[in-house]
């Protein structure tokens, strides 16, 4: 094995641990070192790689700064953390993006986030953001989720607002008074900051609500006598049917602290849109109305009726 | 009477961690508690569903917070917006104390989510201590800090990690948490008497106690928190209550959560062990 000599230097592409720990400094550089470690890609047998960054055997660097003892050598202890690290955040993307794991495969899913977190770690105290740059990823590495990859940017749009919708913050809601003695002409309203509106490609709501289908029925499979005659693995190979291309509109949001997605027709789309960019109410309506292809429409009162369900819905609030 | 000077809370009794698989139970039921722990992050949130939760918890039972990130080991400087969150939370649950892991998880930014075991020097003692009594001072709330359960040592640690927490803990001036199964796990990893460790730290700090279950393999034991306390760590409980005296006590189960009624059954064995302890024990 070729002997590496320890030293206090580092350069940005190979740290290597210190000797001693005697200062902040030094602190940082075991960490970087050991973080370093963690965040490099299991092996495909789930072990850790076998060369440092620089293709120094990974035994030596682990034997610089972490002890054996009479059962493990310090590769093996460190290899646990490796494995700790990526067992816990490819679990927390498993669970959290069901509708992209169906999208490019299981096993494609494992390899597009370990890609994903190798270039992105976690940037964030929280696991619930763990996946807020999986769409900027997928857009600057689309290979991950080809040929599907407009279905897979759809779908991770769409799983990223329903964690913003869980629990992202709420302003308090317009009331009557607020807007009394505004005339719509001048009147701006905000959206809640929960709601997050998507234009899409493809029906993914649908196609996720069957994706979480089709799991539970395999859970249930798996978890009850009653389908031991049944081929369980018939149920849990069968795979949703892609959704084919349309244009859908959806709004994701919450109501009494349920997640819900609601389906929207355009003009109301492009009406929400516009206010949440600043347009007055009346210029938001007017500029949907006017661009709507749609005829025989009773305008007046079909804006009434979507204005009186997003207040009832508590969409509406002060724009900050 | 409290048992010591960072234990005013002796009165807690026994707890157990609030978890997701048990909420509609506790809202439905309303079981007989003695106190809830909270995982500080998870409630964290600007809104929705978790805060609805907690105010709903809050207003029935008494909350303790922990936390699992704020990482008093790191060498980065805390995250202010961490912070600023972590002291909204704690204005309002009005936490007694909050506990966090005397460990490190982050650096130059970028989380491993993990509770990284500390090098053992007198110079990261003092770094460690210097940011438990900031985050105190700013959080406005005493701070127990808790040993972790660990697979790793490093080269170039000068003392044991009972020395290690000592010198933190007394530099800072804090309190500990005391979490007997993490000391016999790692007493397990690392070839040491887990009954060294607990003879050895300040006493007179600890505030609050962890019992959980973990998992032993070939060549090594993990903190997997997936099952009851096995004997070894009751009986290093008992031996606990006895150095401490009467201890806020709680029950972590984290994986494979069983029942509500089981957990919590399995918490309230605390009381059999720390009842028949202080009655040995000359008042």
């Amino acid at each position: 094995m070729k002997h590496l000599k320890p030293t206090n230097s580092e350069t940005n592409n190979s740290p290597r641990p210190p000797l001693k720990i005697n200062s902040r400094a030094q602190l940082r550089q075991l960490q970087r070192v050991m973080t370093g470690a963690l965040f490099r890609p299991l092996t495909s047998q789930w072990g850790m790689q076998k060369h440092w960054i620089d293709g120094a055997p990974m035994k030596a660097i682990a034997s610089e700064f972490i002890k054996p003892n009479d059962r493990l050598s310090s590769f093996e202890r460190l290899e646990i953390y490796n494995r700790q690290y990526w067992f816990r955040v490819l679990d927390c993307l498993y669970d959290d993006y069901p509708g992209l794991r169906a999208v490019v495969g299981e096993r494609r899913f494992l390899k597009l986030v370990t890609a994903y977190l190798t270039k992105y770690p976690s940037d964030s105290y929280t696991l619930r953001d763990l996946g807020n740059r999986l769409e900027q990823f997928l857009r600057e590495e689309p290979h991950w989720s080809f040929p599907r990859e407009e279905l897979a940017l759809d779908m991770v749009r769409f799983e990223w607002a329903q964690v913003v919708a869980f629990d992202g913050p709420a302003n308090p809601p317009v009331t009557p008074d607020d807007i009394l003695d505004t005339p719509p002409s001048k009147l701006q309203l905000g959206l809640q900051p929960y709601l997050t509106l998507l234009d899409l490609d493809f029906a993914v709501d649908d196609f996720l609500i069957a994706v979480k289908k089709r799991e539970s029925d395999v859970l249930r499979g798996e978890a009850s006598n009653a389908m031991n005659g049944a081929p369980k693995s018939a149920v849990a190979q069968k795979r949703v049917r892609y959704p084919k291309r349309e244009k859908v509109n959806l709004a994701v949001h919450r109501h009494d602290n349920m997640l819900y997605y609601k389906r929207l027709e355009q003009e109301a789309f492009a009406i929400l849109t516009s206010l949440s960019r600043g347009t007055t109410v009346e210029e938001a309506c007017v500029e949907a109305v006017t661009a709507s292809k749609r005829t025989n429409v009773d305008w007046s009162g079909q804006i009434k009726a979507w204005f009186d369900a997003w207040s009832a819905l508590g969409w509406f609030c002060r724009r900050s | 009477m409290p048992a010591n000077a960072y234990n005013g809370f002796t009165e807690y009794g026994i707890g157990i961690g609030l978890r997701v698989p048990h909420y509609r139970h506790i809202l439905a039921k309303k079981p007989v508690v003695d106190w809830f722990e909270i995982i500080s992050e998870n409630f964290m949130v600007d809104g929705g569903r978790p805060l609805e939760v907690l105010d709903t918890i809050l207003e029935q039972y008494r909350v303790v917070q922990h936390g699992v990130a704020i990482y008093f080991g790191s060498a980065d400087k805390f995250d202010r917006e961490h912070l600023k969150r972590l002291k909204r939370l704690v204005k309002y649950t009005n936490t007694p104390w909050l506990s966090d892991h005397l460990c490190w998880g982050s650096v130059d930014g970028r989380y491993t989510h993990d509770l990284l075991p500390m090098p053992y020097t007198f110079a990261v003692a003092r770094h460690t201590a210097e940011k438990i009594k900031a985050a105190r001072d700013y959080l406005e709330v005493p701070i127990c800090v808790e040993n972790v359960s660990s697979y790793a040592e490093y080269n170039a640690s000068e003392m044991t990690e009972w020395e290690f927490l000592s010198e933190v803990v007394e530099l800072a001036d804090c309190g500990i948490l005391l979490d007997v199964n993490n000391i016999y796990v790692s007493s397990q990893n690392h070839n040491f008497d887990p009954y060294d460790y607990l003879n050895n730290v300040p006493h007179h700090r600890v505030g609050q106690i962890h019992i959980a279950g973990h998992s032993k393999f070939e060549k090594y034991t993990l903190d997997t928190h997936d099952h009851p306390v096995l004997d070894p760590v009751w009986k290093m409980y008992a031996h606990a209550v006895k150095l401490v005296g009467n201890t806020a006590t709680l029950l972590e189960w984290d994986d494979r959560i069983p029942s509500f009624e089981e957990v919590h059954h399995e918490a309230l064995k605390a009381n059999q062990f720390r009842d028949k302890q202080l009655a040995k024990t000359p008042s």
